[in-house]
């Protein structure tokens, strides 16, 4: 059941995409989403695909894995494309009885599904070569900035960073439940949407029970261990900008400028 | 009537990174009427192997069959077989959710299309089978047990679907000597007395060697030595090779024999050892 989730996983192998620091990765991630908003054309596309197709062959990781996390929005797409296709109105070129497909909509319709495709492609390079903890020390040290307006940045990371801890654990545990619930004869895939809810009653107590039984413990742990917060807190990684993120930072420069010379053209 | 697995092989997350071979050629029987224990480092393949058993995975490569019919992905048969193979999974109090004892029993003969009267009295054997006293018991809340009395709670649940074999994973894990103890005691007793073929999984020889027929011992996913817990047990360096903790018994007869002392190898009980070392003592003060 959780064998297809790919969205937020990592993929850990060695290669430059890994190395690169979190908070350029993270700021890179940004510019590639609004670079892909400032896009449209044709041209455009290619070359982002060409460019993403480049990072994707530096990091090592399967194409056929970055395709697989599109998977569960796969509907997503489906239905934005079809309300882009329906919805824009524009020279009408094909009616089936009152439904009318323009010129446009099917441009806007094709841009945004192929948009939306490399904006989960493009995101989930993040999550796919940066650990999950690095990625939050990064988000961390990326708000710090916004502390002094009261933004709880540790805080929020710590929290970031038990619930990811916590994932892949729950997924397991989930699956454990389920597995001694089969067992006993319980059925999770079949009957209508009401039976299904029902049936989803002996999997979800018993996981609340343990997610509860967990923070408690957890609590207390990290408490047996004095901790406190962020006040003072050293880090076991410092982050450091190296060669190669300046030469990433250069080459994503480049990368940005050729989005905008398209756009502009 | 048996359960067969015939040269299975099973692989996890194929095509990713972390493909691991769980399960590598592996082929066993266990017997109707039997009690077998299964032995094994964590990550031997150990709980993979059971979950094959009564069709909660299917093996990548291999066959297995359960009284004749080979488990496949047919629903109907499917929850035959889980009836007929009952598996009770390590740590099984975490199954536990409904409002009282004799609810939770419920479920497993509720999703059976059976008679209410029937469940209920289905509900009513299992609690006693695992030593309960059903009237006491029935309206008390899962959670308000012990973590002893939670487990055996939980197996009644899974007895209560009237399994032909009963598979239990690890039964004993976390429990402090007097639960451990309790525990070992039903199950015995359920072996013996209500004739379930039973299968014990554990990593600790220790525990199982007196109480199983015939000891299957896993390593990384291979049969690394099959046979009674004597002629396992008198092969102590080769469990102790694959990081399987050989128990106080065998290790102190072992010594002994090192030292020149002439005893028998083949000791399962401290009461046997006892035995042994007298009459050896008693030879050499004559």
């Amino acid at each position: 059941m959780f064998k297809n989730l790919t969205i937020g996983q990592h993929y850990p192998v060695d290669s430059p995409i890994h190395n690169l620091d979190p908070r350029l990765k993270i700021i890179m991630t940004f510019i590639f989403i609004i670079s892909l908003f400032l896009i449209e054309s044709f041209t455009g596309f290619i070359f982002v695909i060409i460019f993403l197709t480049v990072i994707i062959t530096i990091s090592k990781v399967p194409v056929k894995f970055v395709i697989k996390g599109l998977r569960p929005i796969l509907f997503i797409i489906l239905i934005t494309f079809i309300i882009n296709l329906l919805m824009t109105p524009g020279r009408v070129i094909y009616t089936i009885g009152v439904i009318k497909i323009t010129e446009e909509g099917l441009r806007q319709a094709g841009f945004m599904a192929v948009r939306l495709t490399l904006l989960i492609m493009g995101t989930s390079m993040l999550t796919l070569t940066t650990s999950p903890i690095i990625l939050t020390d990064g988000i961390e040290s990326l708000l710090k900035p916004f502390k002094r307006f009261g933004l709880p940045a540790h805080e929020l990371a710590m929290m970031m960073t038990i619930a990811l801890r916590f994932i892949p654990t729950l997924m397991e545990e989930t699956e454990k439940i389920m597995k001694a619930q089969k067992s006993r004869g319980a059925d999770f895939e079949s009957g209508n949407i009401m039976s299904r809810a029902k049936n989803l009653v002996p999997l979800l107590v018993p996981l609340f029970i343990s997610a509860f039984r967990r923070a408690d413990e957890l609590a207390m742990a990290m408490e047996a261990r004095c901790y406190r917060g962020g006040e003072n807190r050293t880090r076991m990684r410092q982050m450091k900008i190296s060669k190669g993120d300046y030469a990433a930072a250069f080459v994503f420069t480049v990368y940005f400028a050729a989005v905008l010379i398209i756009k502009i053209w | 009537m048996s359960i067969r697995t015939e040269n299975i092989k099973y692989i996890y997350s194929e095509g990713t990174p972390f493909r691991t071979l769980a399960l590598d050629n592996v082929s066993v029987t266990i017997n109707q009427g039997e009690f077998v224990g299964i032995i094994g480092h964590t990550g031997s393949g150990k709980s993979t192997l059971i979950q094959l058993f009564n069709g909660l995975e299917l093996p990548t490569e291999g066959k297995v069959e359960v009284d004749g019919t080979i488990v496949g992905k047919d629903k109907k048969e499917l929850k035959l077989i889980r009836q007929t193979v009952g598996l009770v999974f390590q740590y099984p109090e975490y199954q536990l959710f409904e409002e009282t004892v004799a609810k939770d029993v419920a479920f497993g003969p509720m999703n059976l299309n059976i008679s209410q009267q029937e469940i209920d009295f289905r509900v009513k054997e299992a609690l006693e089978l695992v030593g309960f006293n059903y009237n006491k018991i029935k309206d008390v809340s899962p959670f308000e047990l012990s973590g002893g009395q939670k487990r055996r709670v939980a197996i009644a649940g899974v007895l209560a679907m009237k399994p032909q074999y009963l598979i239990l994973d690890e039964p004993t894990a976390g429990l402090d000597p007097a639960g451990r103890n309790e525990i070992f005691n039903q199950i015995k007793k359920l072996h013996e007395e209500s004739k379930f073929t039973v299968v014990l999984v554990s990593h600790s020889m220790e525990d199982i060697a007196k109480l199983v027929d015939r000891v299957i011992v896993l390593s990384k996913g291979k049969i690394h030595m099959e046979g009674s817990p004597k002629e396992i047990y008198s092969q102590a360096e080769e469990l102790e090779k694959i990081g399987l903790g050989i128990p106080q018994t065998a290790s102190i007869v072992r010594e002994l024999k090192n030292r020149g002392f002439n005893i028998k190898q083949d000791i399962l009980t401290i009461e046997e050892a006892k035995e042994e070392i007298l009459k050896e003592v008693r030879r050499r003060n004559v």
